[in-house]
């Protein structure tokens, strides 16, 4: 298969942060962290999807004017982006795993319709839900 | 409107995030303060600015949603639904539940549990965000004016 979505991008507030966040903390890793000046080229990609890319990106000029890259990052710290979910086989041992390493939950593992999730966030606001697929 | 600090607001998330996960709790400003570590006059102001309504009615409508969410799902006594949801009392539940939805909590119950619902396939915080009442005004504001000019007592919108 040659088609399919390559990236798909966050905003966050700080690559560095959200580095660690992603690849430290989540167990992603570095897929491509290319910089030109002040702008960096930051995506990273879970372990079992070697060709989809997601993308951290920060909202900045030139490629958002000044008052339209705050207002992003607002939304973000708002936390007003679009929901983003992660799918793991065991979401009570993923949730004790991450939360040791300081991820922020948000809501604890809840059995219901059929599965198991647990939200959390990461450090700039985005809401991931967490899911163990019904099996 | 004035633009906000997002460092600021990622704080202010994380005291809404903790009334989203324990919406049955008494949550005093001063805890809330706590949470996002600003003064307790700070937060109530930067709150209503952040999300649009003070923090206080914002956990009513958590509240309410919830309260519809199980006397939807469940068959759990109305009762038991007040004090799970963090009422100290049935008769305060009925009266604000009446007065943000239009209906009793067992109207609702008959009206929801009478018509099929296929929302297992949608992940369960989208199901619960379709349920949250949409309160722009206060509840005694909501009060006073479908009573007219009758004269409410004043009320908290929260019970301490």
């Amino acid at each position: 298969m040659t088609e399919g979505i390559g990236v798909v991008g966050l905003y966050v507030h700080d690559q560095d942060a959200a580095l660690d966040f992603y690849v430290g903390k989540l167990g992603f890793q570095v897929h491509t962290d290319a910089r030109n000046g002040n702008y960096r080229w930051l995506t990273v990609k879970h372990p079992n999807q070697p060709s989809f890319e997601l993308g951290l990106f920060l909202p900045q000029e030139p490629v958002l004017d000044a008052a339209t890259a705050h207002t992003m990052r607002e939304m973000v710290a708002k936390g007003g982006m679009p929901p983003l979910v992660l799918v793991v086989d065991d979401c009570r041992a993923a949730y004790d795993k991450l939360r040791a390493k300081g991820v922020e939950f948000i809501q604890e593992p809840v059995a219901r319709f059929g599965g198991v999730d647990a939200n959390f966030r990461d450090p700039s606001g985005n809401a991931w839900k967490m899911i163990e697929a019904r099996s | 409107m004035a633009s906000q600090d997002p460092a600021l607001l990622r704080r202010l998330l994380r005291a809404k995030d903790r009334m989203d996960a324990a919406s049955e709790e008494d949550w005093p400003v001063e805890r809330l303060a706590n949470v996002s570590g600003v003064s307790q006059a700070h937060f109530a102001r930067s709150f209503k600015e952040a999300f649009g309504v003070p923090p206080h009615r914002y956990l009513l409508t958590r509240r309410i949603e919830r309260a519809k969410a199980l006397l939807r799902d469940t068959d759990a006594p109305i009762i038991d639904i007040a004090f799970q949801t963090g009422w100290n009392s049935l008769g305060t539940f009925g009266r604000v539940f009446r007065d943000v939805t239009g209906e009793s909590p067992s109207e609702l119950r008959a009206r929801e549990q009478a018509s099929a619902h296929q929302l297992d396939q949608v992940p369960h915080c989208f199901v619960s965000a379709a349920y949250r009442p949409d309160l722009k005004i206060a509840v005694s504001e909501k009060r006073r004016r479908e009573a007219g000019d009758r004269s409410d007592p004043e009320e908290t919108e929260v019970p301490k």
